[in-house]
C-alpha cells in the first residue's frame, strides 16, 4: 500500500493508541506501527465501557466495548502525532479518521493529518456502536455508496494512502469492499467488531456492561472473533473486483494468528483486545515466533508466504467427495477418558465403541453401575492384595468400527491428548469426484427463481 | 445429652486444616479442568458412586446447591467424606490424569467445597413424601447407622439411632484426627439426618436396653456398632498409668482441652490410626514422638501417603521393633521394653512373619506409651444376637443387601469389614437401607 513499516506488527485503532505517549512506549516494546485511536470531534464516553466472555476459568476469550471514538481534542492528538513522528520516524503512524459526513470537514481532517506527519490514514467506517446513531462509522461502512463517497472525498485531499477499515455487520463485506476500491482507496483493514451482547448479569437481569442500570450493543472482538476474521479477510482477499493490500484484525494475540492472517493475503495485522489484556510486551514473542517459524519454513521475506493459503480455499462444490478418513485411537496415549466414544454417539455418527460392546452410552453407565454394586472398593482391595495402586488399568480404550467411521474428525477435537486419536487417509482407489463434476451441466433453482 | 464445647478451642490453631478449603474461583478453575469422562473411573472408584463429574461440572456452573445434593443423593456424610476419605487411593487415585502424567483433580476438596456452602445455607435434606408405619432401629451412631437411618428415613420410616456415647457419629466424631474433620463438623451432619426426623437415643444396647425390648419396637434393626476397643498389648505393665490406646487418646484430645502430652512418647503399631495418634502427639506438645513397628515400613498397613506425610510431621519411625513389657515406676509407665524382629516366611496375610530375636531387647524410656494394634473384632453383645453369623470377629452379610442370618438384623460398616473407611460404612449403610425398604414393602 505503499506505507514502509519496520515489521508488520500494529497497534489497532483503540485505546492502546490513545496518545503519543502510549504510542511512543509501544514503539519502545517493538511494534511496528500504531493506527492512532480514531479522531474526530471529541466524544464523552460512558462509565463502564468495556465487558468479556470469560471461557472455563480463561478470562477475556471475547472482549465487548461501547466506547467511542477519542475523547481528546483534535488539536492535542495531532500535536502528539507530530511529536512520535519525529522522535521515532521509521516506526509507522497512521492517523484514523471519522468526522461528520461533510466533504469539507473529510478535506479539513485530513490536511491537518498529514500535515501531523501521519505516514497514511485509516478511515472508520467500522466503529458499531454509538457513532453509528450519529450518521458515522458503520452507518457509513453498512451503506457501499456513502463508504464510495466519502473514500472518494479523502482521496481528493489525501496524499498519503487512504486505508478503508470495513466492518463485519454487514451481509456481504465485499460490495463495500468493492466500493472502497471504487473510490479511490489504497488499502483496506478488516475487520472491525462485531455487534454483541456479551452477557447479562443474572442477579440484576441487566447486560453488560451496566452504565446505571442499562446497556446497549457493543462491538466484539478478541480471540472469539478470529475465525469470523479470518473468513471475512478471505473473501475480500480472493475477490477479483477488490485486489487491493489488507491489513489483518481480529483476534489476533500469537505469531500464528498473524502467520493465518498473512497467509489469507494480508501484508499488516493490527492488534488491540491481547494488548489491552497483558501490555505492549507481547510483541516480542509475535517477532520472535513468527520470525522462527518463517526460518523453519525457508521463507525470508513475508512475501514469500503471503497469501499461499488462499489457492487452498475453494467452494464446497470443488472438495474431493471420494476422500477418506478415519479416526486411530492410540491405545498407549488413551487415557480412558471415552469423551471420544460418548461425543461420538450424541453427537456424530454411532461409530466408536466401548469395552467391545455396541450399546449406546446411557446402557453402558447402567452395566457400568451393576458391576461395580457388589464390589465396593476395588482399588484398596487391589491395593491390600498387594496389585499395585491400580493406575492404568481398565479397559477403556474405545474402538473405531473403520467402515462406519465417516472421518468427521469430532472425536480428534474431544480427545484431551495431543496426538492421542489421529485421522488417518484410506486410499479409495477411486478417481477424484466433486459435487461439481457430478453436478455437470446441472442447474439448482435459486431461493425466490421458484 | 451433654455436648461438651467442641471442637476444643486450642486444636484449631494446633491442628489447622490439612487440606484447607478452596477458595470458589479456584474452586471453578480446579472443576474446569475435569474432563467429564464417560462412565468416569472416580464414580466408579467410589464405594458410595457419587457422581464425580456430575457434581464438579455443577461446580463449574455456578450451581453449588445442584453440586450438593447430587454428593448427598449417594452420600448424605458427604462432608465428612470429603475430609476423610483416602481420595489418593479412590476417587483421586482412579482419575485419569494419572495416565496424562497430570495431577489429578482434587475431588475431595471439590466435595467440600459443595458441602461447605450447602451447609452455610442452611440447607436441608429432602423429606419423605408419606409416613410409613414401620419403625427401625439402628443401633450405632457411626456412618454406617447415619446413612442407613436417613435413607430409611426419607422412604418414611420412623427411625431411632440408639448409640452408647453422649454425642452420635461414632468414629467420625470421636476418632479423626483433628486436621482432618472436627466434631463440630460430623456433628452438623448427624444435624442434617436429625432434622429429616431421625430420632437419637442414648444407650448400650444389651445394658440399658435388652435385646426383646429392641426387638419389641422395632420391625427390624440395622446393627452400625463398629469394633470393639483397642486390641491389647497382652504384655506386662500395659494397665499402668501413662499408657493410653490411641482411640482413646484420639479422643482425650478432641474432647479434652486440658489433656497434657509432653516429653517422649512411644506409639505401638504401624497402621494408620498409630499415625494418626503419633501426628497429634507430636502437634500437642511431645518432644520427641517414636514409632516402633514389628516389620519394615514395606509391611506397614498405614497409606503411604499418611506415612510420608508422618515423617514431615517429625515422628521418628523405628522398624523391627516388638514390645514385650511396659516398665513402670510406682505404677506409671516410664520406658518400654523392645525387642528386635526379623522377617520370617510369609503368614496368613500375605506379610512375612515378624520372629522376636532371642536376647536382642533393649528398652526406650518415655513418658507416654500409645498402643495402636488395631480393634478388636469380637463384641460381646453379638454373641448373644440371635443366630446372627460371626465369622473372624466380624458379622457375617450378604454384601449387596446387609442381610444378616437373622432376617430381622441387617448390619454394615466396620462391624461388617473389619474396620475400613466412612465411605465403605455410609456404602453399607445404603445398601441396607435399600434392602429394608424392599423387605418391609
Amino acid at each position: 500500500m505503499g506505507i514502509r513499516t519496520p515489521n508488520p506488527f500494529w497497534l489497532a485503532s483503540a485505546p492502546p493508541t490513545n496518545g503519543g505517549d502510549q504510542i511512543m512506549r509501544a514503539f519502545d516494546a517493538g511494534w511496528g506501527g500504531a493506527v492512532w485511536k480514531t479522531i474526530g470531534e471529541p466524544i464523552v464516553n460512558t462509565a463502564s465501557r468495556y465487558s468479556s466472555v470469560d471461557w472455563n476459568g480463561q478470562r477475556m476469550m471475547g472482549f465487548n466495548n461501547i466506547e467511542l471514538i477519542s475523547d481528546r481534542p483534535i488539536e492535542d492528538n495531532l500535536r502528539e502525532m507530530a511529536e512520535v513522528k519525529k522522535r521515532y520516524p521509521k516506526n509507522t503512524v497512521i492517523a484514523s479518521l471519522m468526522v461528520e459526513s461533510k466533504r469539507e470537514v473529510w478535506h479539513d481532517i485530513v490536511k491537518r493529518s498529514e500535515d501531523a506527519g501521519a505516514d497514511g490514514l485509516e478511515l472508520n467506517f467500522g466503529c458499531p456502536h454509538g457513532m453509528s446513531e450519529r450518521g458515522m462509522g458503520s452507518a457509513v461502512g453498512q451503506v457501499p455508496e456513502y463508504s464510495c463517497m466519502i473514500t472518494e472525498w479523502v482521496k481528493q485531499a489525501a496524499h498519503t494512502p487512504v486505508m478503508i477499515k470495513l466492518t463485519p455487520n454487514v451481509t456481504d463485506i465485499r460490495a463495500v469492499a468493492r466500493a472502497a476500491k471504487k473510490g479511490g482507496a489504497d488499502a483496506l483493514s478488516a475487520i472491525n467488531t462485531i455487534n454483541s451482547i456479551t452477557g447479562i448479569d443474572l442477579d440484576t437481569l441487566t447486560p453488560r456492561p451496566n452504565v446505571g442500570g442499562f446497556s446497549a450493543h457493543g462491538g466484539y472482538c478478541g480471540p472469539a472473533v478470529k475465525p469470523i476474521a479470518l473468513h471475512l479477510v478471505e473473501q475480500i482477499a480472493s475477490d477479483p473486483e477488490v485486489g487491493i493490500p489488507i491489513s489483518g484484525i481480529g483476534g489476533i494475540a500469537g505469531w500464528k494468528e498473524a502467520a493465518e492472517f498473512i497467509l489469507l493475503g494480508c501484508g499488516t495485522v493490527q492488534v488491540c483486545t491481547a494488548v489491552m489484556h497483558y501490555g505492549y510486551r507481547i510483541v516480542e514473542d509475535m517477532i520472535d515466533g513468527l520470525s522462527r517459524w518463517m526460518d523453519g519454513k525457508g521463507y525470508r521475506t513475508l512475501e514469500d508466504f503471503r497469501g499461499l493459503t488462499l489457492a487452498k480455499v475453494t467452494e464446497w462444490k470443488h472438495l474431493d467427495l471420494n476422500y477418506k478418513i478415519v479416526a486411530r485411537v492410540d491405545p498407549a496415549k488413551c487415557i480412558g477418558c471415552d469423551l471420544c466414544y460418548v461425543a461420538c454417539w450424541d453427537g456424530a455418527h454411532q461409530c466408536i465403541h466401548h469395552e467391545g460392546s455396541r450399546e449406546p452410552p446411557a446402557a453402558r453407565t447402567l452395566a457400568a453401575r451393576q458391576r461395580i454394586a457388589v464390589t465396593p472398593i476395588p482399588k484398596l482391595d487391589a491395593m491390600r492384595a498387594g496389585k499395585g495402586n491400580g493406575y492404568g488399568s481398565g479397559p477403556r480404550v474405545p474402538v473405531v468400527d473403520e467402515e462406519e467411521c465417516v472421518g468427521c474428525n469430532l472425536c480428534s477435537l474431544v480427545c484431551p491428548v495431543d496426538g492421542c486419536i489421529t485421522m488417518v487417509e484410506v486410499p479409495t482407489g477411486k478417481p477424484r469426484e466433486s459435487q461439481a463434476m457430478r453436478d455437470s451441466g446441472r442447474v439448482y433453482a435459486k431461493p425466490g427463481e421458484a | 445429652m451433654t455436648s461438651p464445647e467442641l471442637p476444643v478451642r486450642q486444636n484449631l490453631e494446633r491442628f489447622p486444616d490439612l487440606h484447607p478449603a478452596l477458595d470458589s474461583q479456584s474452586a471453578v478453575t480446579e472443576a474446569n479442568r475435569c474432563l467429564n469422562c464417560f462412565d468416569a473411573p472416580c464414580t466408579a472408584a467410589c464405594p458410595t458412586h457419587i457422581d464425580v463429574p456430575g457434581f464438579i461440572k455443577k461446580i463449574a456452573s455456578g450451581n453449588l446447591e445442584g453440586s450438593a445434593r447430587t454428593i448427598l443423593d449417594s452420600n448424605v456424610l458427604g462432608m465428612s467424606c470429603s475430609r476423610v476419605c483416602p481420595v489418593e487411593v479412590l476417587c483421586e487415585g482412579a482419575c485419569v490424569m494419572h495416565r496424562y502424567n497430570k495431577k489429578p483433580i482434587e475431588i475431595g476438596r471439590l466435595q467440600r467445597h459443595s458441602m461447605e456452602d450447602f451447609f452455610a445455607r442452611g440447607l436441608s435434606l429432602p423429606m419423605a413424601a408419606a409416613r410409613r408405619a414401620e419403625k427401625v432401629a439402628c443401633v450405632g451412631g457411626g456412618p454406617a447407622s447415619l446413612a442407613c437411618a436417613a435413607a430409611l428415613q426419607q422412604q418414611g420410616f420412623s427411625v431411632t439411632v440408639i448409640d452408647n456415647r453422649p454425642l452420635p457419629g461414632g468414629l467420625t466424631t470421636y476418632g479423626v484426627a483433628e486436621y482432618k474433620l472436627r466434631p463440630s463438623d460430623s456433628l452438623r451432619e448427624v444435624d442434617l439426618v436429625r432434622k429429616l426426623g431421625v430420632e437419637f437415643r442414648q444407650a448400650e444396647v444389651g445394658v440399658d436396653m435388652q435385646l426383646d425390648e429392641l426387638e419389641r419396637e422395632f420391625s427390624l434393626v440395622f446393627l452400625g456398632v463398629g469394633m470393639g476397643a483397642m486390641q491389647r498389648l497382652g504384655i506386662p505393665g500395659e494397665d499402668a498409668r501413662g499408657v493410653i490406646d490411641a482411640l482413646h487418646f484420639i479422643e482425650r484430645y478432641k474432647t479434652d482441652a486440658t489433656f497434657p502430652v509432653n516429653g517422649r512418647v512411644a506409639v505401638l503399631g504401624g497402621g494408620n490410626t498409630a499415625i494418626d495418634a503419633a501426628n497429634a502427639a507430636r502437634r500437642l506438645g511431645a518432644d520427641e514422638v517414636h514409632l516402633f513397628y514389628r516389620r519394615t515400613e514395606k509391611e506397614m498397613p498405614a497409606f503411604s501417603f499418611e506415612y510420608d506425610h508422618s515423617k514431615i510431621e517429625g515422628v521418628l519411625f523405628h522398624w523391627l521393633s516388638q514390645p514385650v513389657e511396659i516398665v513402670t515406676n510406682k505404677g506409671r509407665a516410664v520406658a518400654v521394653k523392645l525387642v528386635r524382629t526379623r522377617l520370617g516366611k510369609p503368614d496368613a496375610t500375605g506379610r512375612s512373619a515378624a520372629e522376636p530375636v532371642p536376647g536382642s531387647e533393649f528398652e526406650f524410656p518415655c513418658e507416654m506409651v500409645i498402643p495402636a494394634l488395631g480393634q478388636s473384632r469380637f463384641m460381646e453383645m453379638l454373641r448373644t444376637t440371635r443366630g446372627i453369623g460371626i465369622s473372624d470377629g466380624a458379622i457375617t452379610v450378604d454384601r449387596p443387601t446387609g442381610r444378616t442370618a437373622n432376617p430381622k438384623y441387617f448390619a454394615g460398616g466396620d462391624c461388617v469389614n473389619g474396620g475400613r473407611e466412612v465411605v465403605d460404612a455410609v456404602a453399607d449403610g445404603k445398601r441396607a437401607a435399600l434392602a429394608i425398604t424392599r423387605q418391609l414393602s
